[in-house]
């Protein structure tokens, strides 16, 4: 099946001589939820505003759904829905008059049905006659939404959809976001929490200094840097670890409360039974023991850092 | 043509202005009527008619002009400038239209909201003093043109600014001094012949002198080149307009 976006050495330099974009290619595939990682200042935002139309590309191509953004954009961002970083809104327009006005911008004939059906989604409904200005901060980011999904698109953007909403929300909106991929929506979305990718990203990209550094199946991606370390309490401190335990290579907390086995889960035996029985033996008492998996975060971390 | 975007554009705008009702209607209302108890009863009682015509109704086609260009200016300006400034220019620069059809929506808005203020000032102008209008037609074609005109130039201006001063800057220290010294007010044969010709420079002047000959059949310069400049002048706004699309000129990175 063919890629629904298709970004082919793109780079952008801003006014200021800043390249914000170092020929990046990515495919986005039809139907997949895309997370796209990177530290503040990555290019995350430039990506997306060309992907858009809103910023111009200093090089390179970018197709939706086989229409260059360029050449056929009529065709491409009619496709799009863009749910900005910022907080933009016509403040004193009411919310069912700023939804309304975007699906007309998008070229689709009035449908109060699917606005209705939208701003229910998103929880707006009983807000749909106030003036934007009289929302709260998350309520406006929904407002934001509801803008992008006036006209249904068949690829939507979320540029940090997430922030500065309650949890009970992002749990709401993550649902929307999934029905929207059920239903054949490409989403694309940006996030500093990675929990959040962990959790709704099909496949995740990181892009950091305007480079794509990495692109993976969020699965993949966690079973191949996916390690699981066990935690041992002891009861009595270390000075260093027995030299008969050597061959598990145990790490000893500076403190010397603690060692720390570091195994990989995907592996045949993860060698805690031997281990343990080793520890008896060399006569190592633990008062409590924990695992803990690294997480998407800790993957991450390592990647921006290197 | 996404027909559907500028009737969006243009509904939008509209609503801001029934919005704004007050400031957009009252206010120029207002002040004509201060032009006309000053300039017309108090001052104009001493003024002799000009070419036939009682100065009262003489400066009634230069009022309406003055209005209708700073409200063309005021309203196509702000209308752009504004998504600018909030931000909500995202969503204008991400949709499926034209720069054509956002011309179309901004300026045909501006424009409509111009011309209806501008027969406001007319039917309000007809309270002090009698009206008459020779050639209807050609007034209204004078009123639609340079509404258009000065919506074009309004959006240029809202397209330029980069920040609320330099909104105000081109309106006040331009466009108000033009119209003044552009014969809203007296026939530019009372001025001495070397202000003639400079005023001559001023294209407010062919406005103000084709409108009122619509209304009088009095002219400071003839017919045909009033037409001929206000067209002049349109089409210079659209070549700007055009080239700042062409290059994306302030609009994108
Ligand atoms: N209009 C602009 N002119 C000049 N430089 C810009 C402009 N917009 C962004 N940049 C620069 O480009 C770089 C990438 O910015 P961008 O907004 O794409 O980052 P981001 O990955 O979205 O960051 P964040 O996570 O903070 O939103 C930054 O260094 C930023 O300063
Ligand atoms: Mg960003």
């Amino acid at each position: 099946m063919p890629s629904i976006i298709s970004v082919a050495n793109l780079s952008k330099t801003y006014a200021s001589g800043f390249q914000a974009l170092n020929n990046v290619s990515l495919d986005i595939r039809r139907g997949e939820i895309f997370a796209l990682l990177g530290p503040n200042g990555a290019g995350k935002t430039t990506l997306i505003s060309v992907i858009c139309g809103i910023v111009n590309p200093s090089a390179g191509s970018v197709t939706v759904d086989g229409h260059d953004i360029a050449r056929d954009y009529r065709a491409a961002r009619s496709l799009i829905g863009l749910v900005p970083q910022e907080l933009t809104t016509d403040a004193f327009e009411s919310v069912w008059n700023t939804v309304s006005f975007s699906r007309g911008l998008f070229g689709k004939p009035s449908n109060p049905a699917h606005i209705e059906k939208v701003l229910k989604e998103l929880s707006l409904w009983d807000k749909k006659d106030n003036k934007i200005m009289t929302l709260s901060g998350g309520m406006k980011r929904r407002v934001l939404i509801a803008k992008a999904l006036s006209h249904e698109p068949r690829v939507l953007f979320l540029d940090e959809p997430t922030a500065g909403v309650d949890v009970e929300l992002r749990q709401a909106m993550w649902q929307v976001v999934r029905e929207l991929r059920d239903s054949g929506v490409t989403v694309i979305l940006t996030t500093h929490y990675i929990d959040e990718a962990e959790e709704m990203a099909d496949r995740i990209g990181v892009i950091n200094k305007g480079e794509i550094i990495l692109v993976e199946e969020k699965a993949a991606l966690m079973h191949k840097l996916g390690r699981k370390q066990l935690a041992l309490h002891l009861h009595k401190r270390l000075e260093v670890v027995p030299a008969e335990l050597a061959p598990h290579r145990l790490e000893l907390t500076h403190d010397g409360t603690e060692l720390i086995y570091t195994y990989d889960t995907q592996g045949e035996r993860t060698g805690i039974t031997t281990l343990l029985k080793d520890l008896s033996a060399a006569g190592i008492a633990f008062k409590d023991l924990q695992t803990k998996q690294s997480s998407l975060e800790d993957i991450f971390v390592s990647l921006v850092k290197r | 043509m996404n027909l559907h975007a500028i009737r969006a554009i243009y509904i939008f705008e509209m609503s801001r202005t029934w919005r704004t009702l007050l400031q957009s209607v009252v206010s120029p209302v207002i002040s004509t009527s201060l032009y006309f108890v000053v300039f017309g009863a108090a001052i104009g009682s001493r003024i002799p008619e000009i070419e036939g015509v009682s100065y009262g109704s003489f400066i009634v086609p230069g009022l309406v002009m003055l209005s209708l260009l700073t409200q063309s200016i005021a309203n196509a300006s702000f209308g752009i400038y504004f998504p600018k400034f909030t931000g909500t220019i995202y969503e204008l620069l991400s949709a499926p239209i034209s720069y054509f059809e956002i011309v179309l929506g901004y300026v045909g808005a501006a424009a409509t909201k111009s011309i209806i203020l501008g027969l406001i000032i007319l039917a309000t102008a007809g309270l002090f003093v009698p009206l008459h209008i020779a050639h209807p037609f050609l007034m209204l074609t004078f009123l639609v043109l340079t509404s258009v005109t000065f919506s074009l130039l309004g959006f240029i201006i809202g397209i330029w600014a980069d920040g609320f001063e330099k909104l105000q800057v081109v309106p006040l220290l331009i466009v108000t001094p033009l119209t003044f010294l552009g014969g809203s007010f007296y026939s530019i044969n009372m001025l001495p012949p070397f202000w003639q010709t400079v005023t001559l420079f001023n294209p407010v002047v062919y406005l103000v002198s084709g409108f009122r000959w619509a209304f009088y059949e009095v002219a400071d310069v003839s017919l045909g080149v009033s037409v001929g400049m206000t067209l002049l002048f349109l089409t210079a706004c659209m070549a700007a307009i055009w080239y700042i699309f062409k290059t994306g000129y302030r609009l994108k990175n």
